[in-house]
Protein backbone atom coordinates (compact mmCIF):
# COMPACT_ATOMS: atom_id res chain seq x y z
CA UNK A 1 0.00 0.00 0.00
CA UNK A 2 1.52 3.74 -1.12
CA UNK A 3 2.11 5.86 1.82
CA UNK A 4 -0.92 8.41 1.63
CA UNK A 5 -0.69 11.48 3.88
CA UNK A 6 -4.36 11.95 5.65
CA UNK A 7 -2.70 13.86 8.21
CA UNK A 8 -3.99 17.56 6.69
CA UNK A 9 -3.63 20.13 9.74
CA UNK A 10 -6.96 22.04 9.33
CA UNK A 11 -10.24 20.99 8.62
CA UNK A 12 -11.60 20.58 4.95
CA UNK A 13 -13.71 23.55 5.50
CA UNK A 14 -11.77 26.37 6.50
CA UNK A 15 -10.30 28.68 4.10
CA UNK A 16 -6.71 29.33 3.94
CA UNK A 17 -4.90 31.78 6.73
CA UNK A 18 -4.59 34.48 4.27
CA UNK A 19 -8.32 34.57 3.17
CA UNK A 20 -9.47 34.26 6.93
CA UNK A 21 -7.56 36.90 8.02
CA UNK A 22 -8.55 39.10 5.28
CA UNK A 23 -12.60 38.24 5.42
CA UNK A 24 -12.36 38.37 9.31
CA UNK A 25 -9.85 42.15 8.83
CA UNK A 26 -13.05 42.95 6.18
CA UNK A 27 -15.83 42.13 8.80
CA UNK A 28 -13.73 44.26 11.75
CA UNK A 29 -13.18 47.26 9.38
CA UNK A 30 -17.26 47.42 8.61
CA UNK A 31 -18.07 46.94 12.22
CA UNK A 32 -15.88 49.68 13.41
CA UNK A 33 -16.65 52.12 10.66
CA UNK A 34 -20.05 51.89 10.50
CA UNK A 35 -21.53 50.51 13.79
CA UNK A 36 -19.16 51.58 16.24
CA UNK A 37 -17.34 55.13 15.25
CA UNK A 38 -21.16 56.88 15.03
CA UNK A 39 -21.43 55.82 18.29
CA UNK A 40 -18.08 56.79 19.45
CA UNK A 41 -19.01 60.03 17.74
CA UNK A 42 -21.87 61.17 20.21
CA UNK A 43 -20.46 60.63 23.39
CA UNK A 44 -17.40 62.25 22.46
CA UNK A 45 -19.89 65.43 21.03
CA UNK A 46 -21.78 65.13 24.22
CA UNK A 47 -18.61 65.76 26.40
CA UNK A 48 -16.65 67.92 23.77
CA UNK A 49 -17.25 70.77 26.58
CA UNK A 50 -16.73 68.38 29.65
CA UNK A 51 -19.25 66.63 32.22
CA UNK A 52 -21.17 69.51 33.66
CA UNK A 53 -21.89 71.02 30.27
CA UNK A 54 -23.56 67.40 29.31
CA UNK A 55 -25.36 67.29 32.45
CA UNK A 56 -26.35 71.00 32.41
CA UNK A 57 -27.59 70.34 29.10
CA UNK A 58 -29.88 67.63 30.43
CA UNK A 59 -31.63 69.84 32.82
CA UNK A 60 -32.85 71.89 30.82
CA UNK A 61 -36.73 71.98 31.25
CA UNK A 62 -37.25 71.26 27.48
CA UNK A 63 -34.84 67.96 27.38
CA UNK A 64 -36.49 66.64 30.83
CA UNK A 65 -40.01 67.09 29.12
CA UNK A 66 -38.48 65.35 25.79
CA UNK A 67 -37.29 62.64 28.01
CA UNK A 68 -40.33 61.62 30.00
CA UNK A 69 -42.79 62.05 26.97
CA UNK A 70 -40.24 59.32 25.24
CA UNK A 71 -40.36 57.15 28.23
CA UNK A 72 -44.44 57.61 28.78
CA UNK A 73 -44.98 56.96 25.35
CA UNK A 74 -42.47 53.40 25.13
CA UNK A 75 -44.36 53.00 28.45
CA UNK A 76 -47.27 52.44 26.97
CA UNK A 77 -47.15 51.70 23.21
CA UNK A 78 -44.90 48.79 24.25
CA UNK A 79 -47.16 46.78 26.33
CA UNK A 80 -49.98 47.31 23.68
CA UNK A 81 -48.34 46.16 20.70
CA UNK A 82 -47.12 42.89 23.04
CA UNK A 83 -50.31 41.99 23.84
CA UNK A 84 -51.72 42.99 20.13
CA UNK A 85 -48.75 41.73 18.68
CA UNK A 86 -49.70 37.89 20.59
CA UNK A 87 -52.92 38.18 19.69
CA UNK A 88 -52.28 38.37 15.76
CA UNK A 89 -49.54 36.19 15.80
CA UNK A 90 -51.80 33.20 17.88
CA UNK A 91 -54.74 34.02 15.75
CA UNK A 92 -52.27 33.83 12.24
CA UNK A 93 -50.37 30.44 13.67
CA UNK A 94 -52.84 28.54 15.61
CA UNK A 95 -55.98 28.73 13.61
CA UNK A 96 -56.92 28.69 9.69
CA UNK A 97 -59.26 31.17 8.72
CA UNK A 98 -59.89 33.14 5.33
CA UNK A 99 -58.07 36.06 4.54
CA UNK A 100 -55.18 34.59 6.76
CA UNK A 101 -52.32 35.78 3.91
CA UNK A 102 -54.04 39.36 3.85
CA UNK A 103 -53.95 40.11 7.37
CA UNK A 104 -49.94 38.49 7.85
CA UNK A 105 -49.53 41.63 4.92
CA UNK A 106 -51.88 44.39 6.86
CA UNK A 107 -49.46 43.24 9.54
CA UNK A 108 -46.62 44.31 7.38
CA UNK A 109 -47.58 47.73 6.54
CA UNK A 110 -46.42 49.79 8.87
CA UNK A 111 -43.04 48.35 7.66
CA UNK A 112 -43.62 49.12 4.16
CA UNK A 113 -45.15 52.66 4.64
CA UNK A 114 -42.48 55.31 5.19
CA UNK A 115 -43.16 56.75 8.80
CA UNK A 116 -43.60 60.30 7.35
CA UNK A 117 -46.27 58.53 5.37
CA UNK A 118 -48.00 57.32 8.53
CA UNK A 119 -47.55 60.36 10.76
CA UNK A 120 -49.77 62.66 7.34
CA UNK A 121 -52.05 59.47 7.78
CA UNK A 122 -52.71 60.57 11.28
CA UNK A 123 -53.09 63.89 10.44
CA UNK A 124 -55.44 64.38 7.76
CA UNK A 125 -57.58 61.34 9.52
CA UNK A 126 -57.27 63.36 13.09
CA UNK A 127 -55.96 66.88 12.11
CA UNK A 128 -58.44 70.01 12.36
CA UNK A 129 -59.11 69.81 8.64
CA UNK A 130 -61.18 66.67 9.16
CA UNK A 131 -64.96 66.23 10.40
CA UNK A 132 -63.57 63.90 12.99
CA UNK A 133 -60.78 65.85 14.08
CA UNK A 134 -62.82 69.02 14.01
CA UNK A 135 -64.99 67.41 16.50
CA UNK A 136 -62.71 65.69 18.61
CA UNK A 137 -60.87 69.32 18.81
CA UNK A 138 -64.43 70.70 19.78
CA UNK A 139 -64.76 68.53 22.55
CA UNK A 140 -61.63 69.08 24.13
CA UNK A 141 -59.86 65.87 22.43
CA UNK A 142 -57.18 66.65 20.39
CA UNK A 143 -55.08 64.03 18.70
CA UNK A 144 -53.11 65.85 17.03
CA UNK A 145 -50.36 68.09 18.16
CA UNK A 146 -50.98 66.39 21.32
CA UNK A 147 -49.97 63.04 23.90
CA UNK A 148 -52.82 60.73 21.84
CA UNK A 149 -51.27 61.52 18.30
CA UNK A 150 -47.73 60.91 19.33
CA UNK A 151 -49.06 57.44 20.58
CA UNK A 152 -51.07 56.73 17.83
CA UNK A 153 -48.22 57.09 15.60
CA UNK A 154 -46.19 55.04 17.46
CA UNK A 155 -48.24 52.28 17.87
CA UNK A 156 -48.51 52.00 14.06
CA UNK A 157 -45.13 52.09 13.42
CA UNK A 158 -43.51 50.06 16.22
CA UNK A 159 -46.87 46.84 15.49
CA UNK A 160 -45.05 44.61 13.36
CA UNK A 161 -42.18 44.11 15.59
CA UNK A 162 -43.55 41.65 18.18
CA UNK A 163 -45.87 39.52 15.81
CA UNK A 164 -42.99 39.36 13.10
CA UNK A 165 -40.93 37.83 15.92
CA UNK A 166 -43.43 35.26 16.99
CA UNK A 167 -44.72 34.29 13.61
CA UNK A 168 -41.66 32.11 12.74
CA UNK A 169 -41.21 30.54 16.21
CA UNK A 170 -44.74 29.74 16.74
CA UNK A 171 -45.43 28.25 13.18
CA UNK A 172 -41.99 26.08 13.84
CA UNK A 173 -43.29 24.77 16.86
CA UNK A 174 -46.92 23.94 15.71
CA UNK A 175 -50.15 23.21 17.50
CA UNK A 176 -49.45 19.65 18.79
CA UNK A 177 -48.24 20.71 22.45
CA UNK A 178 -51.19 23.26 23.02
CA UNK A 179 -53.20 20.25 21.21
CA UNK A 180 -51.26 17.90 23.95
CA UNK A 181 -52.71 20.34 26.98
CA UNK A 182 -56.16 20.25 25.30
CA UNK A 183 -56.50 16.51 25.84
CA UNK A 184 -54.84 16.69 29.14
CA UNK A 185 -58.43 18.85 30.24
CA UNK A 186 -56.59 22.08 30.18
CA UNK A 187 -58.69 25.69 29.63
CA UNK A 188 -57.59 28.12 26.88
CA UNK A 189 -56.04 30.24 29.35
CA UNK A 190 -54.14 27.71 31.37
CA UNK A 191 -52.81 26.30 27.81
CA UNK A 192 -51.53 29.86 26.94
CA UNK A 193 -49.96 30.53 30.27
CA UNK A 194 -48.81 26.92 30.66
CA UNK A 195 -47.61 25.96 27.18
CA UNK A 196 -47.49 28.90 24.37
CA UNK A 197 -46.18 31.81 26.56
CA UNK A 198 -42.91 29.64 28.01
CA UNK A 199 -42.56 28.29 24.98
CA UNK A 200 -42.39 31.96 22.95
CA UNK A 201 -40.77 33.82 25.79
CA UNK A 202 -37.09 34.27 23.94
CA UNK A 203 -38.72 35.82 21.01
CA UNK A 204 -41.43 38.00 22.80
CA UNK A 205 -38.33 39.56 24.66
CA UNK A 206 -36.40 39.83 21.26
CA UNK A 207 -39.75 41.16 19.84
CA UNK A 208 -40.12 43.49 22.94
CA UNK A 209 -36.94 45.08 22.93
CA UNK A 210 -36.88 45.83 18.98
CA UNK A 211 -40.49 47.17 19.45
CA UNK A 212 -39.37 49.21 22.22
CA UNK A 213 -35.86 50.45 20.77
CA UNK A 214 -37.91 51.44 18.18
CA UNK A 215 -40.93 52.85 20.45
CA UNK A 216 -38.00 54.94 21.87
CA UNK A 217 -36.41 56.39 18.73
CA UNK A 218 -38.79 57.08 16.22
CA UNK A 219 -38.96 59.88 14.34
CA UNK A 220 -40.56 60.30 11.42
CA UNK A 221 -44.20 59.70 12.39
CA UNK A 222 -43.29 61.29 15.59
CA UNK A 223 -42.39 64.36 13.97
CA UNK A 224 -45.64 65.01 11.50
CA UNK A 225 -48.03 64.63 14.21
CA UNK A 226 -46.17 65.66 17.51
CA UNK A 227 -45.93 69.56 16.04
CA UNK A 228 -42.86 69.43 17.64
CA UNK A 229 -44.01 71.65 20.70
CA UNK A 230 -41.15 72.72 23.12
CA UNK A 231 -42.08 70.92 26.58
CA UNK A 232 -45.11 69.37 25.33
CA UNK A 233 -45.00 67.36 22.63
CA UNK A 234 -41.64 66.82 21.91
CA UNK A 235 -40.02 63.85 22.19
CA UNK A 236 -36.08 62.87 22.38
CA UNK A 237 -35.40 62.32 18.81
CA UNK A 238 -37.17 65.26 17.66
CA UNK A 239 -35.74 67.46 20.63
CA UNK A 240 -32.55 66.42 19.10
CA UNK A 241 -33.25 67.36 16.14
CA UNK A 242 -34.35 71.14 17.28
CA UNK A 243 -31.21 71.17 19.58
CA UNK A 244 -28.65 70.42 16.82
CA UNK A 245 -30.76 72.94 14.35
CA UNK A 246 -30.01 75.63 17.07
CA UNK A 247 -26.22 74.70 16.71
CA UNK A 248 -27.05 73.64 20.69
CA UNK A 249 -24.43 70.89 20.07
CA UNK A 250 -23.42 69.68 23.17
CA UNK A 251 -27.58 69.71 23.87
CA UNK A 252 -28.30 67.77 21.22
CA UNK A 253 -25.48 65.05 21.53
CA UNK A 254 -26.23 64.68 25.01
CA UNK A 255 -29.63 63.95 24.48
CA UNK A 256 -28.73 61.65 22.04
CA UNK A 257 -26.23 60.07 23.98
CA UNK A 258 -28.84 59.04 26.59
CA UNK A 259 -30.83 57.69 23.94
CA UNK A 260 -28.32 55.57 22.76
CA UNK A 261 -27.56 54.66 26.30
CA UNK A 262 -31.24 53.74 26.52
CA UNK A 263 -30.66 51.15 23.49
CA UNK A 264 -27.52 50.04 25.19
CA UNK A 265 -29.20 49.23 28.28
CA UNK A 266 -32.35 46.74 26.47
CA UNK A 267 -29.31 45.05 24.88
CA UNK A 268 -27.49 44.50 27.98
CA UNK A 269 -30.72 43.62 29.99
CA UNK A 270 -31.29 40.71 26.93
CA UNK A 271 -27.77 40.11 27.29
CA UNK A 272 -28.31 39.38 31.12
CA UNK A 273 -31.51 37.77 30.85
CA UNK A 274 -29.65 35.13 28.16
CA UNK A 275 -26.74 34.62 30.25
CA UNK A 276 -28.64 33.85 33.85
CA UNK A 277 -31.23 31.21 31.70
CA UNK A 278 -28.42 29.61 30.20
CA UNK A 279 -29.57 26.34 31.33
CA UNK A 280 -32.85 26.45 30.67
CA UNK A 281 -32.26 28.27 26.98
CA UNK A 282 -30.02 24.61 26.18
CA UNK A 283 -32.48 22.78 27.65
CA UNK A 284 -35.49 23.80 25.39
CA UNK A 285 -33.11 24.53 22.67
CA UNK A 286 -34.60 28.10 21.81
CA UNK A 287 -32.74 30.99 20.35
CA UNK B 1 -65.85 1.44 27.17
CA UNK B 2 -67.32 1.09 23.89
CA UNK B 3 -67.11 3.14 21.20
CA UNK B 4 -69.32 3.62 18.20
CA UNK B 5 -68.32 5.47 15.17
CA UNK B 6 -71.80 5.87 12.90
CA UNK B 7 -71.71 7.07 9.38
CA UNK B 8 -68.82 9.70 10.02
CA UNK B 9 -67.50 11.91 7.49
CA UNK B 10 -65.02 14.52 7.02
CA UNK B 11 -64.22 17.21 4.55
CA UNK B 12 -62.07 19.56 3.86
CA UNK B 13 -62.96 22.23 2.00
CA UNK B 14 -63.85 20.12 -1.49
CA UNK B 15 -61.40 17.10 -0.20
CA UNK B 16 -63.35 14.36 1.74
CA UNK B 17 -60.92 12.99 3.89
CA UNK B 18 -63.20 10.31 5.41
CA UNK B 19 -66.36 8.78 3.34
CA UNK B 20 -69.19 7.69 5.73
CA UNK B 21 -67.53 5.30 8.05
CA UNK B 22 -69.13 3.16 10.44
CA UNK B 23 -67.43 0.97 13.02
CA UNK B 24 -68.31 -0.78 16.57
CA UNK B 25 -65.35 -0.83 18.98
CA UNK B 26 -66.01 -3.24 22.01
CA UNK B 27 -65.05 -2.21 25.06
CA UNK B 28 -61.22 -3.25 26.39
CA UNK B 29 -60.74 -4.05 22.49
CA UNK B 30 -56.86 -3.23 21.07
CA UNK B 31 -57.53 -1.85 17.69
CA UNK B 32 -55.39 -0.93 14.94
CA UNK B 33 -56.34 1.71 12.30
CA UNK B 34 -54.19 0.26 9.56
CA UNK B 35 -53.88 2.17 5.94
CA UNK B 36 -51.01 4.00 3.80
CA UNK B 37 -50.78 7.94 4.57
CA UNK B 38 -54.13 9.54 3.11
CA UNK B 39 -56.02 6.62 3.81
CA UNK B 40 -58.25 8.74 6.89
CA UNK B 41 -57.30 6.66 9.60
CA UNK B 42 -55.34 9.92 11.78
CA UNK B 43 -58.21 11.94 11.00
CA UNK B 44 -60.73 8.77 12.38
CA UNK B 45 -58.69 9.05 15.68
CA UNK B 46 -58.32 12.82 15.57
CA UNK B 47 -62.26 12.81 15.62
CA UNK B 48 -62.36 10.09 18.24
CA UNK B 49 -60.32 12.48 20.56
CA UNK B 50 -62.26 15.47 20.04
CA UNK B 51 -59.31 17.71 17.67
CA UNK B 52 -61.11 17.52 14.83
CA UNK B 53 -64.99 17.91 14.39
CA UNK B 54 -66.90 15.29 11.88
CA UNK B 55 -68.85 16.91 8.99
CA UNK B 56 -71.72 14.50 9.53
CA UNK B 57 -72.59 11.53 11.54
CA UNK B 58 -72.26 10.41 15.23
CA UNK B 59 -69.58 9.25 17.80
CA UNK B 60 -71.02 7.40 20.88
CA UNK B 61 -69.05 6.60 23.99
CA UNK B 62 -70.21 4.03 25.69
CA UNK B 63 -73.59 4.55 24.51
CA UNK B 64 -73.91 8.47 25.22
CA UNK B 65 -73.42 10.22 21.47
CA UNK B 66 -69.97 12.48 22.48
CA UNK B 67 -70.11 14.25 18.84
CA UNK B 68 -70.51 17.36 20.29
CA UNK B 69 -68.45 16.90 23.64
CA UNK B 70 -65.13 18.99 23.38
CA UNK B 71 -61.77 17.87 23.82
CA UNK B 72 -61.09 18.00 27.61
CA UNK B 73 -64.94 16.94 28.18
CA UNK B 74 -64.40 13.17 25.99
CA UNK B 75 -61.22 12.66 28.67
CA UNK B 76 -59.25 10.51 25.76
CA UNK B 77 -55.84 9.52 26.36
CA UNK B 78 -53.99 11.16 23.41
CA UNK B 79 -50.29 9.94 22.63
CA UNK B 80 -49.30 12.48 19.35
CA UNK B 81 -46.90 11.23 16.72
CA UNK B 82 -43.97 13.27 17.58
CA UNK B 83 -45.59 12.83 21.20
CA UNK B 84 -45.76 16.85 22.07
CA UNK B 85 -44.21 16.24 25.22
CA UNK B 86 -43.91 19.89 26.73
CA UNK B 87 -40.16 20.93 25.87
CA UNK B 88 -39.62 23.45 28.81
CA UNK B 89 -40.82 21.31 31.85
CA UNK B 90 -39.72 17.93 33.46
CA UNK B 91 -41.03 14.64 32.95
CA UNK B 92 -42.25 15.17 36.49
CA UNK B 93 -44.50 18.27 35.08
CA UNK B 94 -45.39 16.73 32.33
CA UNK B 95 -47.15 13.71 33.50
CA UNK B 96 -48.41 15.69 36.57
CA UNK B 97 -50.06 18.37 34.26
CA UNK B 98 -53.70 17.05 33.40
CA UNK B 99 -54.08 16.21 37.19
CA UNK B 100 -52.92 20.31 37.96
CA UNK B 101 -55.35 21.20 35.09
CA UNK B 102 -58.18 20.09 37.03
CA UNK B 103 -60.52 22.47 38.57
CA UNK B 104 -59.63 22.89 41.99
CA UNK B 105 -62.28 20.91 43.16
CA UNK B 106 -61.12 17.66 41.39
CA UNK B 107 -57.42 18.28 41.74
CA UNK B 108 -55.73 15.83 44.11
CA UNK B 109 -53.37 17.86 47.04
CA UNK B 110 -49.63 17.96 45.56
CA UNK B 111 -48.50 14.93 47.75
CA UNK B 112 -51.20 12.67 45.69
CA UNK B 113 -50.27 14.27 42.41
CA UNK B 114 -46.09 13.15 43.45
CA UNK B 115 -47.86 9.68 44.52
CA UNK B 116 -49.47 9.14 41.41
CA UNK B 117 -46.71 9.95 38.63
CA UNK B 118 -44.32 7.85 40.84
CA UNK B 119 -47.25 4.97 40.30
CA UNK B 120 -47.07 6.00 36.03
CA UNK B 121 -43.04 6.55 35.90
CA UNK B 122 -42.65 2.57 37.82
CA UNK B 123 -45.61 1.65 35.38
CA UNK B 124 -43.33 2.84 31.97
CA UNK B 125 -40.60 1.44 33.59
CA UNK B 126 -38.36 4.39 33.87
CA UNK B 127 -38.90 5.16 37.29
CA UNK B 128 -35.92 7.42 37.95
CA UNK B 129 -36.60 9.91 35.25
CA UNK B 130 -38.85 12.27 37.17
CA UNK B 131 -36.41 15.21 36.84
CA UNK B 132 -35.28 15.12 33.29
CA UNK B 133 -36.41 17.33 30.54
CA UNK B 134 -37.71 15.72 27.29
CA UNK B 135 -34.76 16.62 25.34
CA UNK B 136 -32.36 14.68 27.83
CA UNK B 137 -34.18 11.60 26.70
CA UNK B 138 -34.25 9.08 23.99
CA UNK B 139 -37.32 8.05 21.52
CA UNK B 140 -38.35 5.08 22.84
CA UNK B 141 -37.85 7.17 26.18
CA UNK B 142 -40.23 9.83 25.18
CA UNK B 143 -42.95 7.83 23.68
CA UNK B 144 -43.12 6.27 27.30
CA UNK B 145 -43.97 9.40 28.85
CA UNK B 146 -45.90 10.73 26.43
CA UNK B 147 -47.68 7.25 27.36
CA UNK B 148 -47.71 8.17 31.40
CA UNK B 149 -48.80 11.39 30.52
CA UNK B 150 -51.54 10.25 28.58
CA UNK B 151 -52.79 7.84 31.64
CA UNK B 152 -52.28 10.21 33.98
CA UNK B 153 -55.81 12.22 33.57
CA UNK B 154 -57.56 8.42 34.50
CA UNK B 155 -58.52 8.18 30.51
CA UNK B 156 -62.25 6.60 29.14
CA UNK B 157 -59.82 5.32 26.35
CA UNK B 158 -56.18 5.65 24.68
CA UNK B 159 -56.04 7.07 20.92
CA UNK B 160 -52.12 7.09 19.58
CA UNK B 161 -51.13 8.46 16.48
CA UNK B 162 -47.92 6.28 15.01
CA UNK B 163 -47.11 5.52 18.41
CA UNK B 164 -44.08 3.59 17.02
CA UNK B 165 -43.63 6.11 13.98
CA UNK B 166 -40.32 7.52 15.00
CA UNK B 167 -38.02 4.95 16.43
CA UNK B 168 -36.00 2.38 15.53
CA UNK B 169 -36.84 -1.45 14.82
CA UNK B 170 -35.55 -2.82 18.39
CA UNK B 171 -37.11 -0.27 20.11
CA UNK B 172 -40.10 -0.62 18.24
CA UNK B 173 -40.09 -4.41 19.01
CA UNK B 174 -39.87 -3.68 22.75
CA UNK B 175 -42.56 -0.87 23.21
CA UNK B 176 -45.05 -3.04 21.47
CA UNK B 177 -45.06 -5.34 23.80
CA UNK B 178 -44.63 -2.29 26.61
CA UNK B 179 -48.16 -1.20 24.89
CA UNK B 180 -49.92 -4.72 24.99
CA UNK B 181 -49.34 -5.21 28.86
CA UNK B 182 -50.31 -1.71 29.51
CA UNK B 183 -53.44 -2.05 27.65
CA UNK B 184 -54.13 -5.61 29.61
CA UNK B 185 -53.28 -3.98 33.07
CA UNK B 186 -55.26 -0.87 32.22
CA UNK B 187 -58.39 -2.67 30.07
CA UNK B 188 -58.88 0.50 28.50
CA UNK B 189 -60.06 0.86 24.94
CA UNK B 190 -57.60 1.11 22.67
CA UNK B 191 -57.47 2.77 19.39
CA UNK B 192 -53.72 3.35 17.64
CA UNK B 193 -52.82 4.38 14.08
CA UNK B 194 -50.11 2.59 12.13
CA UNK B 195 -49.18 2.24 8.32
CA UNK B 196 -47.36 -1.06 9.50
CA UNK B 197 -48.90 -4.28 8.65
CA UNK B 198 -46.52 -6.15 10.75
CA UNK B 199 -47.19 -4.13 13.90
CA UNK B 200 -51.09 -3.85 13.78
CA UNK B 201 -51.08 -7.83 13.45
CA UNK B 202 -49.12 -8.95 15.75
CA UNK B 203 -50.38 -6.08 18.09
CA UNK B 204 -54.39 -5.94 18.04
CA UNK B 205 -57.12 -7.78 18.66
CA UNK B 206 -58.96 -6.00 15.76
CA UNK B 207 -57.53 -4.50 12.84
CA UNK B 208 -59.33 -1.51 10.77
CA UNK B 209 -58.12 -1.84 6.99
CA UNK B 210 -58.16 1.74 5.65
CA UNK B 211 -57.53 3.00 2.00
CA UNK B 212 -58.76 6.65 0.82
CA UNK B 213 -61.04 7.76 3.44
CA UNK B 214 -63.02 4.45 3.51
CA UNK B 215 -62.77 1.58 5.62
CA UNK B 216 -62.00 -1.58 3.42
CA UNK B 217 -62.18 -4.58 5.99
CA UNK B 218 -62.25 -5.34 9.93
CA UNK B 219 -61.15 -8.10 11.99
CA UNK B 220 -58.83 -10.13 13.48
CA UNK B 221 -55.78 -10.34 12.12
CA UNK B 222 -55.85 -13.95 11.20
CA UNK B 223 -58.83 -13.51 9.72
CA UNK B 224 -57.48 -10.76 7.30
CA UNK B 225 -54.63 -12.63 6.51
CA UNK B 226 -56.83 -15.56 5.35
CA UNK B 227 -59.73 -14.00 4.15
CA UNK B 228 -58.57 -10.71 2.46
CA UNK B 229 -61.80 -8.83 1.28
CA UNK B 230 -60.66 -6.71 -1.48
CA UNK B 231 -57.35 -6.61 -3.77
CA UNK B 232 -56.29 -3.75 -1.95
CA UNK B 233 -56.55 -5.31 1.75
CA UNK B 234 -54.51 -8.22 0.22
CA UNK B 235 -51.45 -5.86 -1.58
CA UNK B 236 -51.28 -4.14 1.15
CA UNK B 237 -51.40 -6.56 4.27
CA UNK B 238 -48.73 -9.26 1.94
CA UNK B 239 -45.90 -6.67 2.07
Amino acid sequence: MPDITLSRPVPVTTEAPLIRGLLIGVALIFVALFLFAPLVTVFVEALRQGWVAALDALRLPDALAAIRMTLTIAAIAVPINAAFGIAAAWAITKFDFPSKAFLITLIDLPFSVSPVVAGLMLVLLFGANSTLGGWLIANDMPIVFAFPGILLATLFVTFPFVARELIPVMIEQGRAEEEAALTLGASGWRIFFTVTLPNIRWALLYGVLLCNARAMGEFGAVAVVSGKIRGETATMPTMVEMFYNEYLSVAAFTLAAVLAMLALLTLLLKSLLEWRHADLLAATRRH
Amino acid sequence: MNIEIEELAKEFGTTRALHPVSLPIPSGALVALLGPSGSGKTTLLRILGGLEFPTSGRVLFGGQDATGLSVQERRAGFVFQSYALFKHMTVFENIAYGLRARPRKERPPEAEIGRRVQRLLDLIQLPDIGARYPNQLSGGQRQRVALARALAIEPRMLLLDEPFGALDAKVRKELRQGLREIHDRTGLTTVFVTHDQEEAMELADLVVVMSMGRIEQVGKPADIRARPATDFVRDFTAA
